[in-house]
């Protein structure tokens, strides 16, 4: 799998993911820079990391969202390339209008960071094949706007068409708003777009891929989409 | 020589902070009376906070060398080498007077400027660390400052990219008028590519790099340097504004620039911006500086030399650079957005010369600046001695489950997850242990080396005994490290004290220096870096005495730190260290009795290091499960967080004297370990042999700690009081 990570400048989780990415598919990862105007060639997946791209400033993912790379990004993910956001990368998904919705302040109104649990949707997204339908899994969430909202018709949507993939869930795989850690709408963590193939979700499974370090539950969305690689090939 | 600058009085010097006889030492100096822009710049390097003029004779007593040690005080941070040819760069610093002012901005520039220390030496910062301490909960303002400090620590931190893993929350009515907010930065550089100070070389280009230059901070180091009157809100101008996004900027670009050899010497600027940095950079090279305030990058129109030059305008930076390498320095720093001019060049006239639209506006001879910096031996008194309190002199108001569970859901010692949740303490990867237990520890790049980092003081016992309330902060900084099992390598020390011109203050301070340097003597636990924070004191009411220490240590291995959670039920339960029961200064005489007196725990040193060598090779050699110091609320307390970090409970023996001070007195140089209990009578010989004591006190298992005759104190109920008190507290609740 070759993987290309965006960096625009205030991005700070680029080594967590790049570290995750090279552990997991054994292969370095392309880091690609805001202004660039191509993707390294025969780039499988793009990944827009964690941080806060321009400070935050404005709103969150608000300025990522135009610059140059991004008309770069929107055009690989219309050729059905596989695109993953996560956090602030996942905000700027939104801002770039890739992925419906926004992500509002956390209901608490802090910034938060912990262990959270997320319900693994379906199994069947490039996404989610490395987990079973259901799977409980445990991955740190650090964030202040990841308050998941959307019009009711959107929510919807999403949900007729099985696009949320995590949600926000118990220890025991129950919906309850105590385990709801930013009040987002119907617990939502990860959706996907209409074509399956763009990500967005707030925690970061880059943060738990090695055993060494506790837990190793968010190596299975790297291994999943490792292993759809292989099969295409 | 200058034109409408304002004509130099006995009142606007006195304005400035100086003295009438410094002013004349100042004349003295230069020979004729200072321009308006040199009043400033004296005012600016002449400060308690820049000069360390009031505790600098005592701070030269301290131990500052060890092998391992790459670089002491005297730099923009500490350096240490760990082996493999890294090294690590690390201080603290405080920002108390600003974060009272105006607690977000104040608590955020903090964080900046402690990370800009370190990334200016060539490190990539790796971790962060603060101690805060806070007036009584049911003062007014506490609830204010708690939200807003903690709130610019996170805000600063998370967007810059670090992990925020350790610190510690305290609070005080002796903090309702001055809070603390001390923060530690440590970085990761190679041991062969750390960047200093010191200018070399004659007509070289000195460039200012970095945020553009505004009015916001002027005088920041002298409100810094002074008490607090009821006028202390008015002081909001004096206080930066901090943008992280700036200075993750500036992070790249600096190190960028370091690793294409561009850099000569580089000073961040912090108190006293431009002034301080240039004349540092300038005196510690025998070299002079010229600066040309006309090309500075400014914010603002219209700003005057003195504007600029005491500005404390936040995320900028001053290097001479390689002439050769002028034109590819300038490009990295244009790619990251960054402002980046030309703005004076080296001399070797060891003047420090400032010119702004064609005139002089300063000319001072530069070594002089820093070097004449008056020096004080202030008079002093020592603290008297207190009295001893016999348990046997403390009735105990409640029994013992009773005051477990009030003392674990107290402000002091509940559960501080309020607060590190709003830190992200997992960027990066390589938290190995997140907030909550005796140290932090971060793995090294890919490992298998890690740190562990602590930040301890215990002020009512320095405010008790300064001496040994200072050999105290130090030994508990080390006793943390050794207990997740590293080798305690260096610290760094942050001395918050109240006005050093009363007596009793001084003595304070002189004592907690005495104490610890003996600790460190003893211990080889050098200070690499560290800062001095006085006239914390508002209306004539000081702080208590807080020397806080920033403890690092090395990890060989970081699979095998030892964690503090009881890790299965029937293991032994073994207390290593003497205990006799001491109740003075105990939080139990405090928040039990309501009683603030006596003589804190003394501290032996030798059997402190005895029983530290002892943990650690222990921890070495995979012989125990779970280590746990014992410190504030004394044994029971250090008992129940073992069980509520596992939800094991423990069955334990009787007390072997008044039970009240055997399981809350505060006896220093203790551990608690758990073993299998097989192996339980081996540990114990081996400690008999090294003169260790030893005890057997119990068994792991159940769900509650039950010490023998007493009733069950249920882990669940122990963490409800535990986690309870914070969010109740900020949520609005009574303190």
């Amino acid at each position: 799998m070759r993987s290309a990570v965006l960096v625009f400048p205030g991005i700070n989780r680029e080594r967590d993911m790049a570290r995750a990415l090279r552990l997991v598919s054994g292969r370095e990862t392309a880091m690609v820079w805001h202004t660039d105007k191509a993707l390294p060639a025969g780039t499988d997946l793009v990944v827009v990391p964690g941080g806060f791209s321009y400070g935050d400033y404005l709103r969150c993912g608000a300025i990522a969202a135009r610059a140059p790379v991004m008309d770069v990004v929107r055009r690989f993910a219309a050729g059905g390339g596989l695109v993953l956001g996560v956090c602030n990368g996942f905000q700027i998904l939104c801002e770039a209008g890739l992925l419906p919705g926004v992500l509002m302040r956390n209901a608490a109104l802090k910034f938060i960071c912990r262990d959270v649990f997320l319900k693994v949707e379906r199994s069947g997204s490039p996404f989610t094949r490395g987990y079973n339908a259901g799977q409980v899994i445990r991955v740190p969430v650090a964030h202040g706007e990841g308050n998941y909202v959307a019009d009711a018709q959107t929510i919807e949507r999403l949900e007729g068409e099985g696009r949320v993939l995590f949600r926000y869930v118990s220890p025991q795989g129950s919906l309850d708003p105590a385990w709801n850690v930013n009040g987002a709408t119907n617990a939502i963590a990860g959706i996907v777009n209409e074509s399956g193939n763009v990500l967005g979700m707030m925690p970061h499974p880059e943060n738990h891929v090695e055993p060494e370090l506790g837990v190793t539950d968010g190596r299975g969305l790297f291994a999943g989409l490792v292993h759809h690689f292989k099969q295409a090939a | 020589m200058t034109a409408n600058e304002p004509e130099i009085t006995p009142e606007l010097v006195a304005e400035h902070g100086l003295k009438p006889e410094e002013y004349q030492r100042l004349l003295a100096l230069i020979g004729r009376p200072p321009t308006f822009t040199e009043l400033g710049i004296f005012s600016a390097m002449w400060n308690e906070h820049c000069s360390y003029k009031s505790s600098k004779i005592h701070l030269r007593s301290l131990p500052t060398e060890a092998p391992w040690v790459i670089q002491g005080p005297g730099e923009n941070a500490g350096v240490i080498d760990i082996g493999d040819g890294l090294a690590v760069v690390f201080k603290m610093e405080s920002h108390n007077h600003p974060s009272y002012i105006e607690p977000y901005q104040g608590a955020a520039t903090g964080v900046g400027g402690i990370l800009r220390d370190v990334f200016t030496m060539g490190a990539r910062p790796i971790a962060c660390l603060d101690l805060l301490r806070f007036g009584d909960p049911a003062h007014a303002n506490t609830r204010h400052l708690v939200a807003g400090v903690v709130a610019g620590i996170g805000g600063y931190g998370n967007s810059f990219g670090v992990p925020t893993v350790g610190g510690s929350v305290g609070f005080h009515r002796r903090y309702d008028g001055n809070c603390l907010v001390n923060a530690m930065a440590v970085g990761l550089a190679d041991a062969d590519k750390i960047f200093y100070a010191k200018a070399t070389g004659v007509g070289k280009p000195i460039v200012y790099l970095g945020s553009k230059t505004g009015r916001d901070g002027i005088h920041g180091a002298t409100m810094a340097s002074a008490e607090f009157g009821a006028d202390a809100q008015e002081k909001r101008p004096t206080v930066q504004v901090g943008d992280p996004f700036s200075e993750k900027l500036l992070l790249e670009a600096c190190l960028e620039i370091m690793a294409k050899g561009c850099v000569i010497a580089i000073q961040d600027m912090g108190a006293a911006g431009l002034t301080s940095s240039a004349v540092e950079m300038g005196a510690k090279g025998d070299l002079g500086v010229t600066l040309d305030l006309d090309l500075v990058p400014c914010r603002e129109e219209g700003m005057s030399a003195y504007e600029m030059m005491l500005s404390e305008s936040q995320e900028r930076m001053l290097m001479v650079l390689k002439p050769e390498k002028e034109a590819q320095a300038e490009a990295i720093f244009r790619k990251w957005g960054l402002d980046f001019a030309v703005v004076g060049t080296t001399t070797a006239s060891k003047r420090f010369i400032v010119r702004h639209r064609g005139a002089v506006m300063a000319d001072l001879p530069i070594k002089e600046l820093g070097d004449e910096a008056p020096v004080y031996d202030r008079p002093y008194v020592e603290t008297p001695k207190q009295a001893i309190v016999q348990a046997a002199d403390v009735v105990p108001p409640m029994g013992i489950a009773d005051a477990l569970l009030r003392l674990i859901g107290s402000p002091d010692l509940c559960c501080k997850r309020w607060v590190w949740e709003q830190y992200d303490h997992v960027i990066l990867g390589n938290t190995v242990q997140r907030p909550g237990g005796d140290a932090a520890v971060v793995r090294v790049g890919e490992g298998p080396k890690a740190l562990a980092l602590t930040t301890d003081v215990t002020p009512r016992y320095c405010e008790a005994d300064p001496v040994e309330g200072g050999k105290q902060a130090v030994a508990e900084a080390w006793r943390n490290l050794t207990a997740v099992g590293a080798r305690p390598l260096a610290l760094t020390d942050n001395l918050n004290f109240g006005n050093p011109e009363r007596p009793e203050t001084m003595g304070q301070l002189v004592g907690c220096v005495r104490g610890i340097g003996q600790a460190c003597t003893a211990l080889d636990f050098p200070i690499v870096s560290g800062n001095v924070s006085l006239y914390n004191e508002t209306n004539g009411r000081a702080i208590l005495p807080t020397p806080a220490i920033g403890g690092v240590g090395l990890l060989d291995d970081f699979t095998k730190s030892a964690t503090l959670a009881f890790k299965a039920a029937e293991e032994a339960v073994l207390l290593l260290g003497e205990s006799i029961g001491w109740l003075g200064q105990s939080l139990y005489l405090r928040d039990i009795c309501g009683r603030e007196d006596g003589a804190p725990p003394p501290v032996d040193l030798a059997a402190e290091r005895r029983n530290g060598d002892f943990v650690r090779a222990l921890i070495g050699q995979a012989l125990v499960t779970a280590v746990h110091d014992v410190s504030d609320g004394g044994l029971l307390v250090a008992l129940a967080e073992m069980a509520m970090a596992s939800g094991i409970g423990a069955r334990l023996e009787a007390a072997p004297f008044s039970a009240h001070s055997f399981w809350f007195g505060e006896e220093q140089g203790r551990y608690v370990v758990t073993t299998p209990a097989a192996a339980a009578q081996g540990i114990v010989a081996r400690a008999r042999t090294a003169g260790v004591p030893v005890r057997l006190i119990g068994i792991t298992g159940g769900d509650a700690l039950t010490p023998a005759g007493d009733r069950p104190i249920f882990v669940v109920k122990l963490r409800e009081c535990f986690e309870s008190w914070f969010p109740a507290y900020m949520g609005g609740g009574s303190p």
